[in-house]
């Protein structure tokens, strides 16, 4: 494993590059292609999790599993592993799938992909760790479509019940799911509201304001977890695709991709 | 240590199967440090009550939240926890199956899943609350040891040998409380391997769980008619006890399997599917439950029912040995 390196990043480069790395990796997928909206909606707040806030002891849970070429991307640039291993995301035979497989030397804590488990485990992870009273911190990352799963709230209602502020999840509402709009979908009106009534200390922020994120990222030790409602928009750092239906999984040709990057480019 | 005391488990078969799991993990939970029990407000159901008082660090009660009970016992195996995790069979193994399958199986996991009065144990409760299919799907999960118990004797063994062992693991308890032992004294217990009751010549019967007792008792009906059975508990489903298993197809011309579980699956298909490409196989009889639904009744009618007492499945072998 390559060296760990944490608190050293400028975060502006860092989200440019995991952003760029996605790219790279959904443009080398192919026909495979990749979960390139949700991996920048998220992008920014990976940035800070990893870039600024965790430290070795934490843990990250990727619940919002398909998202795991993000995940891949701020593990390389923080150098759990080196870069070049990016370049096989989706080969077949691959370690780097499109859903992550438990590889904890590199940094990948669970085999993710199905939706709505994520809080759960934290809370398993985190009962064992209170007992520990090793002062981490674990935190998971949830979409807002993820919440239409009940298993979701089964976790929200273990957290509260337990007191397990060692929890910090960052739901990112990005308002779209894969069929839509979350709105039309299954709306959840005020997701905040639901975790806020089962007990959780519940921050509003700009998903894509680093200061903010920084700032909702603090720890708590009120005896409550803590959500962060992340408000962000699907496919954020490529204004032709922002917001628009159809980018939750994109296959990409050549001249897209070199759009793309001069659109990332620009910002 | 378990001491296996003949008057001990005398009292034990009063318990049933399982109420006598807390009360062995109770005894036993000192031991083993890195234990963790979670249950879906079956504690007491669970024989629990006294393990939830004494070892209180070691237990968490999820409310009725199954998948979120196995994806949290996910989590704590991950921090290096052997995670114990109960309900009635149906919603220990049906309700949140795919988190058994996608956390615990496919990462491997140190959880092991105890079923509560599988089968028909909960007999007037209603078809809502037996599990008839939960083999079959436990089954299916690569890397995954199905235990079924005998008697509470075989529970106690079962029990402590899953303490000591790191995997996935589906433990289904079986029977109601009152049901004599089948094992009267202390005896070797290793997962994997069958164990031999009786020794015989004609017919072959390997039976899991609970439902040995009705096979016990119809192999001695058969020996009244002149066929010699050996018997079998199978209280490893799977892995498969193959080497045995070659060995009984050669020696025998006709093997019964016997269990408290649709045929669709079961001990049944696992035996069948593993003969399937011999040449040379015994008839098999799969005594197991039929593809409907049956009213409602205490345990005991059910097993008629379902073709599952003494008196039907002996019966039943007599109807098919005549054929070979």
């Amino acid at each position: 494993m390559a060296e760990v390196i944490v608190h050293k990043m400028d975060i502006r480069e860092l989200a440019y590059n995991i952003r760029k790395d996605v790219l790279d990796m959904t443009m080398h997928a192919g026909a495979n292609g990749g979960h390139i909206g949700g991996a920048f909606s998220a992008a920014d707040i990976l940035a800070v999790l990893y870039g600024k806030v965790m430290t070795e002891k934490d843990k990250f849970i990727l619940s919002k599993g398909h998202v795991a070429l993000a995940h891949y991307a701020v593990l390389a640039e923080c150098g759990y592993f080196e870069k070049e291993k990016l370049v096989s995301f989706e080969d077949s035979g691959s370690t780097l799938t499109t859903h992550e497989i438990k590889d904890s030397e590199n940094g990948i804590d669970i085999s993710g992909g199905s939706l709505g488990y994520g809080i759960s485990i934290a809370s398993g992870i985190a009962l064992v760790r209170k007992q520990k009273e090793d002062n981490s911190q674990i935190y998971i990352l949830v979409g807002d479509g993820e919440c239409n799963e009940g298993s979701i709230w089964e976790g929200v209602m273990t957290a509260s019940k337990l007191g397990l502020d060692n929890i910090t999840v960052i739901v990112d509402v990005n308002s779209q799911q894969l069929d839509g709009y979350t709105k039309d979908i299954m709306p959840i009106n005020d997701v905040g509201k639901v975790f806020e009534s089962f007990g959780w200390n519940t921050r509003y922020i700009n998903g894509h304001n680093y200061d903010e994120i920084e700032g909702a990222l603090e720890k708590s030790s009120n005896g409550h977890p803590t959500v962060v409602i992340a408000q962000t928009i699907k496919g954020k750092g490529l204004p032709s695709i922002e917001g628009k239906p159809g980018i939750h999984h994109m296959r990409i040709t050549e001249e897209e991709y070199n759009g793309f990057v001069q659109e990332l480019e620009m910002l | 240590m378990i001491e296996y005391e003949k008057k001990k488990l005398i009292q034990w078969s009063r318990l049933g199967q399982r109420k006598l799991f807390g009360s062995i993990l109770n005894e036993v939970a000192d031991e083993h440090q890195n234990l963790y029990m979670l249950a879906a407000d079956v504690g007491s159901s669970a024989g629990l009550g006294e393990f939830m008082e004494a070892h209180a660090d070691k237990f968490f009660n999820t409310g009725i939240s199954e998948q979120n009970m196995v994806a949290m016992a996910s989590g704590m195996a991950l921090e290096g926890k052997n995670v114990f995790v109960t309900s009635f069979a149906p919603f220990a193994s049906l309700r949140p199956f795919e988190a058994i399958r996608t956390l615990v199986g496919y990462m491997h996991l140190n959880v092991k899943v105890v079923a509560l009065a599988s089968g028909f144990s909960l007999g007037s409760q209603g078809n809502t609350h037996y599990a008839l299919e939960d083999i079959a799907l436990m089954r299916t999960i690569p890397g995954m040891t199905v235990l079924s118990p005998a008697d509470c004797v075989e529970t106690a063994k079962a029990i402590e040998a899953l303490l000591d062992y790191e995997g996935p693991a589906y433990l289904r308890l079986t029977g109601t409380p009152g049901i004599p032992n089948v094992y009267k004294d202390d005896y070797s217990f290793t997962i994997g391997k069958f164990n031999k009751f009786k020794e015989g010549n004609d017919v072959c019967i390997l039976a899991t769980g609970a439902v040995i007792n009705e096979a016990v008792r119809a192999s001695r009906l058969l020996e009244k008619e002149g066929i010699s059975c050996e018997v079998y508990d199978v209280h490893t489903v799977k892995p498969l006890d193959t080497k045995l298993l070659d060995d009984i197809a050669d020696r025998f011309k006709m093997v019964v399997s016997v269990e408290e579980h649709y045929k669709s699956g079961g001990l049944g298909s696992a035996i069948s599917e593993y003969y399937a490409d011999r040449i040379n196989r015994p008839l098999h009889s799969i005594i197991g439950v039929d593809d409907i639904y049956f009213r409602d009744g205490d345990y005991s009618y059910m097993l008629e029912q379902a073709g599952l007492s003494a008196a039907k499945i002996k019966e039943r072998v007599l109807n098919d040995f005549g054929r070979v």
